[in-house]
Order: structure tokens, then sequence, then C-alpha cells
């Protein structure tokens, strides 16, 4: 089973910070339970980090592994995007991207 | 700080932080506002990072200010390299810890995904990151419009720049923002940035003229603080990277000298009540053959016979063409060059654009050090711009010679034979001490020359048209024509009297010589 090795990046305890954090563990229990590791950076702790990995806007959720490495950008709110952006979902050619789907 | 400024702010305005860049300064009133940011906006090509980036090297350089350099474009290390030829040591400041860089570029390839709402606080806090790690006074943010396209949402990209430059501002840093528009006229740039940064604009123009390139810079705006008006020509070039010349912003605050020196010719000095003024410009004014090439060859001996230093710029004719003219008069230049009391420097103006020859021209007189310099000619520099980059050259040019105190002799080239007047006369009659005027004369079915001192500023000076000669010493004045009038239109009218007697001593003497003398 792959193991996925996630890294959020946040700014400080900004609504949108927690937001993000708790649409991101809401996902991976439901779509990747048992196989997953989350670092959360806050980028005012940590700016060498963000400045490394070209952070720009926050939240950032970095796919580091599996690869390729993808960064997924925004409080996470759209499901079926971060799951196309983590390889767990394809779009449907039908443009049904607007109901959720899971496996 | 302020105090260093070229020109200090006016009371009542906002603080001003000199930018160290040649130039600018004296046409935003003092430097940049102070702890706020300024949009530089131009075209492709415009110069807009070497301003940016000359904006952060004079800080460290000249102010001991230390800076962030944001690029959003050009990877940090092909910047680097890019600026390289202006000997400008960017990874060298960066390593000593007096520039900081926060790239911004979008990775090559980089596969995006956009999944909510979103902020740039990261962007902000690595910029505040690299401002505290170099204690930076300056930040500069290089193509910003690079932001657009890698994220999608124009709208929240309008927003947070806002915010981005309300954070920098509560840093109390001073930024550059450079943004690239699609036309030289019209919007400030794309994407609407007017509604972001819209206190500060600065616009750089590239536009051809001539078939020559005018780089122009003009402030069109800055709240709450003044700054002189219009566009101003600039240059970008290997030594001094962006110098701009403040042509309406020139003091005129020259001293005025009352030592005279020679002017090469005994009787044309005797005109001018016993020589030129040691700091006048000088322009003389002929057709073709009339002897302006001999007359700077003599004005160039008489500063060699003092032991004094000459420098010559040759727009016509090569080197040897002016040595071996120089020789017919006597004048050795081979061996004053020899000496050191002689640089002939020739650059055909179409090499390069005025601005281009205004820079070299002054780095030649700040090398060579004259007490008296020569341009022959310059209408040749006309030839090859337009009318009004024409003027401020010479503006430019005559105010770096003034506050040297030394004579500067321009040439003109007249397009008519006999009488006329051309756009040099007109367009730089007023910035111009002396005109001394060469002209053809025809006199009774012969080619005669004809020399005036048509003004003189400071002193009473014989305004008659005197004939003269050349011959293997030089120019010889001679007597003021007689009898006739309206040389200078090129059409001369004999007075009845004169001819008269004239026609009497044809008729007493046989007529044979009564033409000569």
């Amino acid at each position: 089973m792959t193991k996925f090795k996630l890294r959020l990046y946040i700014t400080g305890r900004t609504p949108q910070s927690q937001r993000a954090l708790s649409n991101l563990h809401e996902i991976c229990r439901a779509d990747l339970a048992g196989r997953f590791e989350i670092e959360v950076i806050d980028v005012l702790e940590n700016p060498t980090l963000a400045e490394n990995e070209k952070i720009l806007a926050t939240p950032t959720l970095v796919k580091r592994l599996p690869e390729p490495v993808r960064k997924i950008i925004g409080d996470l709110s759209d499901r079926s995007k971060v799951l196309l952006g983590l390889d767990l979902e394809t779009l449907d050619p039908e443009g049904a991207h607007d109901h959720q789907r899971t496996h | 700080m302020t105090t260093n400024a070229p020109t200090d702010p006016r009371p009542g305005e906002l603080e001003k932080l000199a930018t160290g860049i040649v130039g600018f300064d004296q046409v935003a009133n003092g430097g940049l506002p102070k702890g706020r940011t300024t949009l530089v906006s131009g075209t492709a090509g415009s110069g807009k990072t070497v301003l940016a980036l000359q904006f952060l090297l004079s800080g460290v350089r000249d102010y001991d200010e230390h800076g962030v350099f944001v690029t959003f474009e050009e990877a940090p290390r092909d910047l680097m390299q890019n600026v390289r030829s202006f000997g400008w040591d960017l990874e060298g400041l960066v390593a000593d810890k007096r520039i900081a860089v926060v790239d911004a570029t979008p990775e090559p390839g980089e596969d995006v995904v956009h999944a909510g709402a979103y902020d740039l606080s990261a962007l902000l806090a690595r910029i505040e990151n690299g401002i505290r790690s170099v204690g930076a006074k300056r930040v500069i943010l290089d193509a910003i419009g690079a932001l657009f396209p890698q994220l999608t949402d124009a709208t929240i990209v309008r927003r947070e720049i806002h915010r981005i430059a309300a954070g920098l501002r509560q840093l109390g840093v001073t930024t550059l923002v450079t943004m690239e528009r699609t036309r030289e006229e019209g919007g400030v740039g794309r994407w609407g940035v007017e509604e972001f940064v819209a206190d500060n604009v600065i616009l750089l123009r590239n536009r051809l003229e001539n078939e020559k390139r005018r780089r122009t810079l003009e402030i069109l705006k800055f709240r709450g603080a003044t700054h002189h008006k219009g566009e101003y020509p600039f240059t970008i070039d290997a030594d001094d990277g962006v110098t701009i010349i403040p042509l309406s912003a020139i003091e005129l605050k020259q001293k005025s000298s009352d030592v005279r020196v020679s002017s090469g010719v005994p009787e044309l000095d005797k005109m001018c009540g016993g020589g030129m003024y040691r700091d006048s410009i000088i322009l003389v004014s002929g057709a073709t053959g009339t002897g302006k090439t001999m007359l700077v060859a003599q004005y160039v001996q008489a500063a060699i016979e003092k032991g004094e230093r000459a420098l010559l710029f040759g727009a016509e004719e090569s080197r040897e063409q002016l040595t071996r003219n120089a020789a017919f008069s006597g004048v050795d230049f081979e061996k004053a060059e020899r000496d050191g009391l002689l640089r002939i420097v020739c650059r055909y103006p179409e090499v390069m654009g005025l601005e281009d020859h205004l820079l070299q021209m002054k780095r030649d007189i700040h090398e060579f050090k004259p007490d008296r310099m020569a341009i022959d000619s310059l209408s040749a520099f006309e030839r090859v711009s337009s009318a009004k980059s024409f003027r401020e050259f010479v503006i430019a040019l005559t105010s770096t010679i003034k506050f040297l105190e030394i004579p500067g002799l321009f040439t003109n080239t007249t397009s008519m034979l006999t009488g006329g007047e051309t756009v040099t006369e007109t367009h730089i009659s007023t910035i111009t001490d002396m005109i001394i005027l060469l002209r053809y004369v025809e006199l009774h079915g012969e080619m005669r020359r004809g020399l005036t001192v048509l003004k003189m500023r400071g002193t009473p000076h014989d305004k008659g048209i005197r004939e003269y000669r050349i011959d293997s010493d030089g120019i010889h004045v001679l007597d003021r024509f007689r009898g006739v009038h309206g040389i200078l239109s090129g059409s001369p009218v004999y007075s009845l009297e004169a001819e008269r007697s004239r026609l009497n001593e044809m008729f007493r003497d046989g007529g044979a010589d009564a033409s000569q003398g």
C-alpha cells in the first residue's frame, strides 16, 4: 500500500488555517486511513522551510510522496480537487466534478 | 537618509529616500517616498529590472542600506548572471548578508492544484524573513505581474498585492515594484495594477526615434510628495547602469567667470574686447569650407601654447583627417597628443543614441580634465536625432562644461553656402554665450568670406561684418565690408554711394584691378 507523506503549510491560527487542517484530517480519515503522515508547518515560525519549498500561498498542501510532488493550494474545501491532486480521483470527462465520489 | 539627497524635499511633503541612482534623485526632488511602495511600469526591455536592482545596489554601496530582492519571473541565478556585465556582484552581496533573495518564480513544470480559498501570507512571511535576516531598508518586487498566470484568480492576487504593500509599509521599508505594460502609451500596466498600487507610479519608455532607441523615465505621480514632471532621457550602460539626465532639473547655478582666454585668432580676440570668457559656450556656424575646422585647430593651438589641455570631439572626420587639416595651418596635433595636451575622440554620431554619446563625452571630459573642449561638428549630431533630444543633449553637455568653467566651442555646418540659418542655430542659440558666423559673401562677382560676432554675452563687442582670409598660417581677420549690406541674408545690396565711387574709380583706373581688395 502506498504511503502518503503530506506537508501542510499554514500561517498562524487563522480561520483559513483551521479550515484547511480539519478538511485535511477529514479527507485522510476517509480516503487514506492508516497510510498517511502529516507534517504541519507554520510559515510564520519557519519561513526558511517555506523559502526552500517556494511556498507563496497559504494554506498549501504538498504531496511529497508518492511522486510526483504536487502542491495543492487553498483551504482544501474543494474535496474533489484535493483528491485529484492526491491522485486518488480522476476527472470525469463528462464534467461530473460537482458531485463527490469516493473509493 | 534624506540629508544626503542632492535636493532636499520641500517643507510639508512626505519624507524622501535618496536612491543614489544618478540623476533620479534630482528629478524626484530628493528620492522615492520613504516607507512607501512605488510602481515602475514599462514595456519589455525598458530597463525596469536594471533600475530596480540599481536602487538596491546603490543602497548597499552609497548608504549602507541593505535590501531584499523578490523575483517573480526570472530565476535568481539567471538574474545575477545577467547583471554581471554591469560589474554588479549580487552573489557576493548575498553571501555577505547585505542582500537577501526571495525566489517567487514558478517551478518549471510544477503541477499546482487549486482547492479552496487562500492568501499570499506565506510570500509576505518570506519577504519579512528576508528583511529581518539582513536588516533591509529597501525592497524590490521584480515582475510582479508573473503572479497572475501562476495563481488563477486575479481578484485575489490584486487584493494580496495590496496587502503585501501595506505589510511592507508597516515594516518601514521603501519598495519598488516593477510591472510590465504592453504598450508605451495608455494604461499603467496589465491586470488592472492601478487598482492596487496607485500612490506612486514611474513610467519607463523605450521608443524608436529616428531609428534610434530613446529611453525615458517619467514620474507619473507621487502621492503627497513633489517631483519634476515630464519625461527625462536615461541611458543604461555597462559602467554606470542607469543614468538619468535631469535636464530641466539642472540647476543654473554656474558661476560666471570674467577671466578671458584666447580664441587662437588674435583679431577675433580683439573683436571680443580681449578674448572670450573662460566659461563660455561658443557656436561657430558656417557653410562647408568657410574654415570652421581651422578655427577649431587654432582654438586648440591657443590652449597647447599655454601648456593647457584641449579635448576635441570629431563627429564628421577621422582622427587622421583632423590631424592633417590642422597641419595645414601649422598646428601639430600629433605632438600635442604625445605631450598629453590634446585628446582627439572621434565617434560617428550614427553609432549610438544621443544619450549614450552624452554619457561617453561626460566620461571623456571627467577623465581628461581638459582646459577647453570643442566639438566638430555639433550639427552632425543633430542629423541623427529629433529636435527635442538634440536640444536636451546640448543643454546637458553645456551644463557639464559650464560647471567645470571651461570654454566649449561647437561648430555648426549650414547647408546654404551664403546666408541662411539652420535648426542648430535656432535651437541652441539661446544656450550659447557667443555666436560667430562664417559666411561666403558674393561680392562683385567673387566669393569672399565674412565673419561676424553675432552675439557675445556680458560684454560689448565689434558688431561689424569683417572680411577674413585663410592661408597657411590660419585665419586672418581683415577690415569691415563697406558699402554693402544684406550679407547675412545671402543677397548683398551695394549702397548707391559706395557703388558710385566704385564706378568712378573703375573708370579712372581703367577698372582692371578695381575688384581686388
